[in-house]
């Protein structure tokens, strides 16, 4: 013991090395709760910049004029068959509204300077003739009226209002002058020209690149729900029969144990793999058609086959052996212990894990590229199950196609799209989440 | 005769088999069900399957192969086929049924191998993309010669012949790019996961975490819009050209940014996992030598949970890997060997759905090498995800 004794300290005096401790401590904290704050910023910059150009989709510009539907030029034989009206092209409905329009300025007194008359008609939508004539043609009664009607303005008139389009930019613009975009101002005070809420962005197809305005999302929503019903017709009952089998029946071999690892590894699998899966077997081979519903549904199922199958064992799993033993115990067959009393019982998880798996499916754009869905599609798929055949395309293919497009009024659609997208996206998993804790048991 | 309005019919004449079945063993059994070894319902359950199954695979095989067949066979033959199938095993069940016939046996042995063909699709998935992207893949490796698709440092597909195929840069953009995300992936991942299953309340956990992991649900179509709208015009306009490194707004840094934050709910979910099976007696051991909790953190929890935490590094990085989404809207087109992280550079999944998308017929090389990169990306993957299941597996097993 000849060590000196250390001098005598109290444990309340923090020595340097204790403070230098702590201050490691508390830096190593706060680098935790940076790293929370960071991710969940990045979340919310996500959505408000999706939110913040995508909710101008829903709102489009409006000229509000009262057209004189002519029964001459609409209708020269005079009887009001639509069959014989459609001889009119969209050109004439196009002259109809150009007068309409030039006629309503002149009325409101608004100055057009030295604008021409076909200048004053670019102001409106190069689809509102189309529109117009499918609406006279579908109530032919209009011919001879005269109809107030909203009808569709250009997408740099629309832009002009939203603040895209400025007069600085309209300068370097060949499809709008700053002229044009003063009598728009005029026509603006004078409440010919205004933005209102745009149903057709929810049911129109999709437009061609110079007409941003018209393009909706009809086919789209329609094609993803096709989609959808395959995905859910096919995926649920095999991805189901495949987990009982796994869980319930298989016998622990190199076999089934081979199958495991593979649906595991399925699952981990990139999901342009099962595009080229799908080009290659669905199209080449069997000879499929392109850009169809029942094709992208198809491969939508493989890849959503795991994703349900792994959640739907780990809720079969879940159920106690005591309920099979009680079942098997009153002379129940095995097959009938698990179809009358475990399956029910794991039901509200394996839906659980189909919704997800539903939901995944629904966002998935990269497969679907490969299979031909990002063609421009104009017509309607007709009512399945035919209609899983016809050229359809896809929420979040068609956000990809927008993009792909020159005009920036097609980001704002595009962001519009994946609004949509993101409603199917939080209404299925907030009924995923209802039915875990609705139905969710703790044995 | 179209397969819709045929499978009408087949599933229509399973409904009656069901009840002929059902009405048939009662009345062989005189009417007092107790006689018959099965309840009627099997019975009727057996006529049922009888009729649709060979039906079902026969209008299945036919709506499929209708390719191959003659126009004739396809239009008469294949549908009357399928019909005749549906009538026979209706009345070859039906004529079948005795007392003694042991309905539910057949019944449960079919359900039986119907659920072991759900599970052998799993199966037949794997074979078929590993068959259609190895055959493809030789077919283009005799168009292309395979040295220069694997040590070709230039990618420079011309449709018309005369192209450079070399995989190099795409897959140094791969790379490059997967680098980027898992550098911001990671340390964010990883410090998330820390403070939530070692610091966290209990309220502020039941917050984050779910918060954090809405950000593995969102589509990755949405990372490729923020990316190709406001990621990539701020990187250039606020970095990249003060820098005087680029006036690209599609880059490697968009790309790998907006990829990273996508990871991060990979990263931590998994790690968060795994720590959390740690066991307490290894902190409380710490904590009783006087360690901060920080230093048991980084000198105890850490290192136990380490295997675990590769294993959810090496899932992130199989992700970045297979992602599309991102880089194609992200990364640009431009197949480069370059170090700067401002430049646009291009992947091999980006590749992938440049070749494969417009019109593609399956005979020229810039065409089959899709289905190369298809399959080098395939086996990246599969080598990645293998490792990191092993790993995790392994991890599990020793603290269990």
């Amino acid at each position: 013991m000849t060590d000196t004794p250390a001098p005598h300290r109290s444990l309340y005096d923090t020595s340097d090395r204790i403070r230098r401790r702590n201050a490691s401590e508390k830096r190593f904290r706060v680098m935790g709760i940076s790293a929370i704050v960071v991710s969940i910023l990045a979340l919310a910059m996500l959505l408000v910049s999706v939110l913040g150009s995508g909710l101008g989709a829903f709102r489009q510009t409006f000229v509000t004029i009262p057209v004189a539907l002519d029964a001459a030029v609409l209708d020269k034989a005079g009887n009001r068959n639509p069959d014989e009206m459609k001889k009119v092209t969209t050109v004439g409905y196009e002259k109809l509204l150009r007068k309409a329009l030039v006629d309503a300025i002149a009325a409101a007194g608004l100055p057009v300077g030295d604008l021409t008359e076909k200048e004053i008609a670019g102001l409106l939508s190069q689809e509102a003739p189309a529109t117009l004539r499918n609406q006279v043609l579908a109530d032919p009664s209009l011919v001879g009226q005269t109809v107030t009607l909203d009808v569709l303005a250009n997408g740099r008139v629309d832009g002009f209002l939203k603040g895209r389009v400025t007069l600085q930019s309209a300068e370097r613009d060949s499809n709008i002058s700053p002229a044009q975009l003063h009598l728009v101002q005029a026509m603006q005070g004078a409440g010919m020209v205004g933005l209102a809420f745009n149903p057709a962005f929810l049911t129109a197809p999709d437009a061609s690149d110079l007409r941003p305005e018209a393009a909706g999302l009809g086919v789209a929503i329609l094609g993803s729900a096709y989609m959808m019903l395959v995905v859910l017709l096919l995926a649920l009952p095999i991805g189901v029969g495949a987990a009982i089998y796994l869980e319930e029946f298989a016998p622990k071999n190199r076999f089934t144990d081979l199958i495991e690892v593979n649906i595991s590894n399925l699952a981990a699998v990139p999901s342009i793999v099962y595009g080229i899966l799908g080009l290659a077997v669905f199209i080449n081979i069997f000879e499929l058609p392109r850009s169809a519903p029942i094709v992208g549904g198809l491969v939508l199922t493989l890849m959503t086959l795991p994703r349900i199958i792994i959640p739907a064992r780990a809720a079969l799993k879940s159920v106690p052996p005591s309920i099979r033993d009680a079942a098997l115990g009153v002379g129940a067959s095995r097959l009938q212990a698990v179809f009358h009393h475990v399956l029910p019982l794991a039901m509200p998880g394996i839906l659980t894990g189909v919704i997800i798996g539903l939901a995944q499916a629904l966002g998935e754009t990269a497969p679907l590229l490969l299979i031909g869905m990002v063609a421009f599609v104009k017509g309607y798929p007709s009512a399945p199950p035919e209609g899983l055949f016809d050229a359809a395309s896809a929420l979040p293919v068609q956000v990809y196609n927008f993009t792909t497009r020159g005009d920036p009024a097609f980001v704002e659609r595009a962001s519009g799209a994946i609004v949509v997208l993101l409603v199917f996206l939080i209404v299925m998993n907030t009924a995923a989440v209802l039915l875990r804790r609705r139905f969710e048991r703790r044995w | 005769m179209t397969p819709g309005i045929l499978l009408m019919f087949v599933l229509a004449l399973s409904g009656i088999g069901f009840a002929v079945g059902r009405q048939r063993a009662l009345s062989v059994a005189g009417g007092d069900a107790r006689r018959l070894h099965s309840r009627p319902s099997y019975h009727g359950a057996a006529v049922l399957m009888f009729t649709a199954i060979p039906a079902v695979i026969l209008l299945l095989a036919w709506v499929f192969l209708r390719p191959l067949l003659a126009p004739g066979v396809s239009a008469v033959a294949a549908p009357a086929a399928v019909a005749i199938a549906a009538l026979a095993g209706l009345a070859l069940a039906t004529f079948r049924i005795r007392i003694d016939l042991r309905a539910r046996n057949i019944v449960e042995t079919l359900i039986i191998a119907i659920l072991i063909g759900c599970s052998l699709i799993a199966v037949a998935t794997t074979i078929g993309i590993i068959v259609s992207l190895v055959f493809e893949t030789v077919h283009f490796f005799q168009l292309y010669p395979a040295q220069d698709f694997f040590l070709s440092t230039t990618w420079n597909p011309r449709f018309g012949g005369g192209s450079d195929l070399g995989l190099w840069p795409l897959l140094w953009g791969t790379l490059y790019v997967s680098l980027v995300a898992l550098v911001v992936a990671v340390p964010i991942g990883l410090m998330a996961a820390v403070y939530l299953s070692e610091y966290a309340s209990r309220r502020t956990r039941a917050f984050a975490k779910p918060a954090i992991e809405v950000l593995a649900g969102i589509p990755t179509i949405v990372y490729g819009l923020f990316a190709l709208v406001t990621v990539g015009p701020f990187l250039r306009d606020w970095l990249a050209q003060p820098l005087g490194l680029g006036s690209s707004s599609s880059s490697v840094m968009t790309a790998g940014l907006v990829m990273g934050i996508m990871l991060i709910p990979f990263v931590s979910s998994l790690s968060d996992d795994i720590m959390n099976a740690v066991p307490q007696a290894m902190r409380d051991g710490s904590y009783g030598l006087g360690a901060t909790q920080s230093e048991t953190v980084r000198r105890v929890v850490l290192p136990a949970a380490l295997p675990g935490i590769v294993g959810a590094i090496l899932l992130a990085a199989s992700r970045a890997i297979g992602e599309t989404m991102i880089v194609v809207m992200g990364a640009g087109a431009a197949a480069r060997l370059d170090l700067n992280p401002f430049e646009a550079m291009t992947t091999i999944t980006v590749k992938i759905v440049s070749q494969l998308t417009g019109d593609t017929e399956f005979a020229s090389p810039e065409t089959l090498v899709a289905f190369a990169l298809g399959l080098t990306l395939f086996c990246f993957t599969l080598v990645l995800n293998v490792l990191a299941m092993w790993i995790v597996r392994k991890y599990r097993e020793q603290y269990e």
